[in-house]
């Protein structure tokens, strides 16, 4: 059986720093959660303290029933931790690594082999290798078989893709649906908002806050405004000039195009008079479309709306 | 016990596969020894003395050749005056100066005594001391013939004649007396920096957030820690012992199996005592110039180069918190003077119960959270 999540309340600061502000979420078993957000938004520290790592300032969190605070000793034996840094030992084989890590947990490579052989057979061929000439995706690779080495129930990922190229992103992420068919909670960060879509849920995080706990597509569902892509000529003034234009609204660059994002009601009267007031402005090829917004379109809808609340 | 096990495997491994850490731990003692011993000296040798002979007669020239006859003295040259002489100390060409007052060997004659002035040069007080001794008994020497020459009959010697013996070290042998000073040395430096460092290493490159969400206990990763180097600091004694008996002769008169059992409870002292400090730091740096700073004031407290007993009162109440002073001391007793365990059983107990409380320390102070 796989374990679930209860964080009630859960505050940390550093000094004058608020790292988490009253936190209140549910894990599901078996969930495959993303938490997104910016540097420095908490995630690290709410991974922190459900690894025993970090001790909170008031509020709850249990795993699997078990407090994060006074039962810490068992939450170690459930727990994997992939940190967000590489911890493992760049001095040491991969092969050393992972059974220095399977003996304290008091178990071998060979017995949970079943578990790990997805990950760990793509590294397998370089294991008398050391750890700091293996590349970037192979180390990852191997902070996740490590992580897994003792059959934890939940796992914890802080940015795991953070530093590792496309394609080993991907390859990354389909791993992690793998483990979470052998009944493995998974509890992963990333700063990509293009990740969100692949996690079962997600929290949108700022500053300490949740903006938003859902789905992914039901984040999206949610998006309260209406969003347009425009794509001119020259786009070096354009987002000075599309703030101008409409105060209230969202402008920002997105990849080749700005997007703006805005209450406004009727969607054809609002691009004509656009379009007008872009060609007053002596902008040539103005394309201007009505665009579905993505979970990084509903982040900055949502920081936007906190701070202005 | 196993996760202990398993530990110590995963840091000899790193030590091993560190090949110039390897090269240091177990050449560096062995140079370190060799070098101290021969340096580390209070001996004085080669003393440059100046005279300014205003008498210049047979007898002023006798004494200046009683002077240049010493192994301890070498005879710079006659300066005109005092002045000139006083310049050459200045200069640091000279080192002691020796004045004879003009008719000295007259007055010796019809007056029966003549004045000598002896001018040390002071900076370095110690050796000062040792000079102006030397000069004191060639000039005493130098009375008992000439009273011997003039008085051939009626002069038997002086009443008490003192000839020193001296024990433990009977050719007061400075290398006798620093090599089981300088091996302390050794094992501090070793049990004070490695295992701290090696703790503190991890912190930094961020390994120990790994080993902090596993199982491990507190009391299982500090033993992890500290039986490797104390495996190693023990090997570097012994390495220590056989240069000093196979290379410098050193006698070792006390039991081989107590010193060890000693050496393995300092060790334990200091080996700890590192650790506390990397719990309490968190970079390399930090911990190395905490380290260093305590390190200095133990050895230079410790009496392996001056005497506990000249301190002022105040250095001897803080020299009973210096392990590496109780150490200097057993180990000289052991090795020089064959103590036994009865001998030393007071500065034993008092390094067991510091190991005690800095193994207790340095457990407490590591946090397996942040």
């Amino acid at each position: 059986m796989s374990i679930n999540i209860n964080i009630q309340n859960l505050s940390k600061s550093f000094g004058e720093t608020i790292a988490l502000k009253e936190i209140s979420l549910d894990i599901k078993p078996n969930e495959l959660f993303g938490f997104i957000g910016p540097d420095g938004s908490g995630k690290t520290t709410l991974f922190r303290i459900l690894t025993s790592l970090l001790l909170p300032d008031s509020g709850t969190a249990t795993v699997d029933g078990l407090d994060a605070v006074t039962d810490y000793k068992k939450i170690r034996k459930l727990t994997g931790y992939m940190p967000g840094r590489f911890s493992l030992y760049s001095d040491l084989s991969v092969e050393e690594n992972l059974n220095f890590y399977a003996s304290i947990f008091n178990t071998s490579l060979e017995e949970n082999y079943d578990l790990i052989k997805d990950i760990y057979s793509r590294i397998e061929p370089f294991k008398k290798r050391r750890v700091s000439a293996l590349s970037g995706g192979m180390k990852q690779k191997l902070a996740l078989s490590c992580a897994l080495i003792h059959k934890p129930k939940l796992l914890i990922l802080d940015e795991p893709t953070t530093g590792v190229d496309a394609v080993s992103r991907k390859e990354f992420w389909e791993l992690l649906k793998n483990m979470q068919e052998k009944n493995i909670t998974i509890l992963v960060s990333t700063p990509y908002m293009d990740e969100a879509s692949l996690c079962d849920r997600i929290a949108l995080m700022q500053n300490g806050n949740m903006l938003a706990v859902n789905r992914p597509q039901q984040i999206i569902d949610q998006y309260e405004r209406q969003l347009f892509e425009v794509k001119t000529e020259n786009m070096h003034p354009l987002v000075s000039d599309l703030e101008k234009y409409n105060r209230e609204a969202l402008v920002y660059r997105f990849g080749e195009y700005v997007h703006v994002s805005t209450y406004n009601g009727d969607e054809r009267e609002y691009v004509f008079a656009l379009q007008g007031y872009l060609t007053g402005k002596g902008y040539d090829q103005v394309i201007i479309q009505k665009k579905i917004p993505v979970i990084e379109d509903c982040f900055l809808a949502l920081m936007d709306k906190s701070q202005t609340l | 016990m196993r996760t202990i096990i398993f530990i110590i495997r995963k840091e000899f491994t790193q030590i091993f596969r560190d090949k110039l850490m390897v090269r240091i731990i177990f050449l560096i003692p062995i140079f370190q020894l060799l070098i101290l011993a021969y340096a580390v000296t209070f001996e004085i040798k080669n003393v440059r003395f100046v005279t300014v002979d205003h008498d210049r007669s047979t007898l002023s020239g006798k004494l200046i050749n009683k002077f240049n006859g010493s192994a301890f003295f070498q005879y710079y040259g006659n300066a005109e005056n005092y002045e000139e002489a006083v310049q050459l100390l200045t200069r640091n060409k000279a080192d002691q100066i020796l004045m004879i007052e003009p008719d000295f060997g007259k007055k010796m004659n019809t007056e029966k005594r003549g004045k000598v002035q002896v001018v040390t040069n002071a900076i370095n007080g110690n050796a000062a001391s040792l000079m102006s001794a030397y000069a004191t008994s060639i000039i005493n020497d130098f009375n008992r013939e000439i009273i011997v020459e003039q008085n051939p009959t009626g002069f038997s010697g002086f009443p008490i004649d003192i000839k020193p013996r001296f024990w433990y070290n009977p050719e007061m042998d400075y290398i006798t007396f620093m090599v089981p000073g300088i091996l302390v040395l050794l094992v501090t430096i070793i049990g004070m920096f490695l295992g701290g460092m090696n703790l503190v290493k991890e912190k930094e490159i961020g390994t120990i957030e790994q080993i902090n969400v596993t199982p491990i206990k507190k009391f299982q990763f500090i033993a992890g820690k500290l039986i490797p180097f104390w495996i190693i600091a023990n090997i570097d004694f012994a390495i220590g012992l056989v240069v000093a008996k196979f290379v410098f002769n050193i006698p070792i008169v006390g039991s081989l199996p107590l010193l060890f059992f000693v050496v393995s409870v300092y060790l334990v002292v200091i080996l700890s005592f590192g650790l506390f400090i990397s719990t309490v730091t968190n970079t390399i740096q930090q911990m190395m110039f905490i380290t260093w700073f305590f390190v200095m004031v133990f050895i230079l407290m410790s009496g392996l180069f001056t005497p506990i007993e000249s301190m002022p009162q105040w250095a001897q109440i803080i020299d009973y918190f210096n392990p590496v002073a109780y150490f200097v001391k057993i180990n000289r007793m052991i090795m020089l003077k064959g103590s036994g365990f009865f001998d030393i059983q007071k500065e034993f107990w008092i390094l067991t119960a510091y190991g005690v409380v800095m193994l207790i320390f340095s457990t407490q102070r590591y946090r397996k959270t942040a």
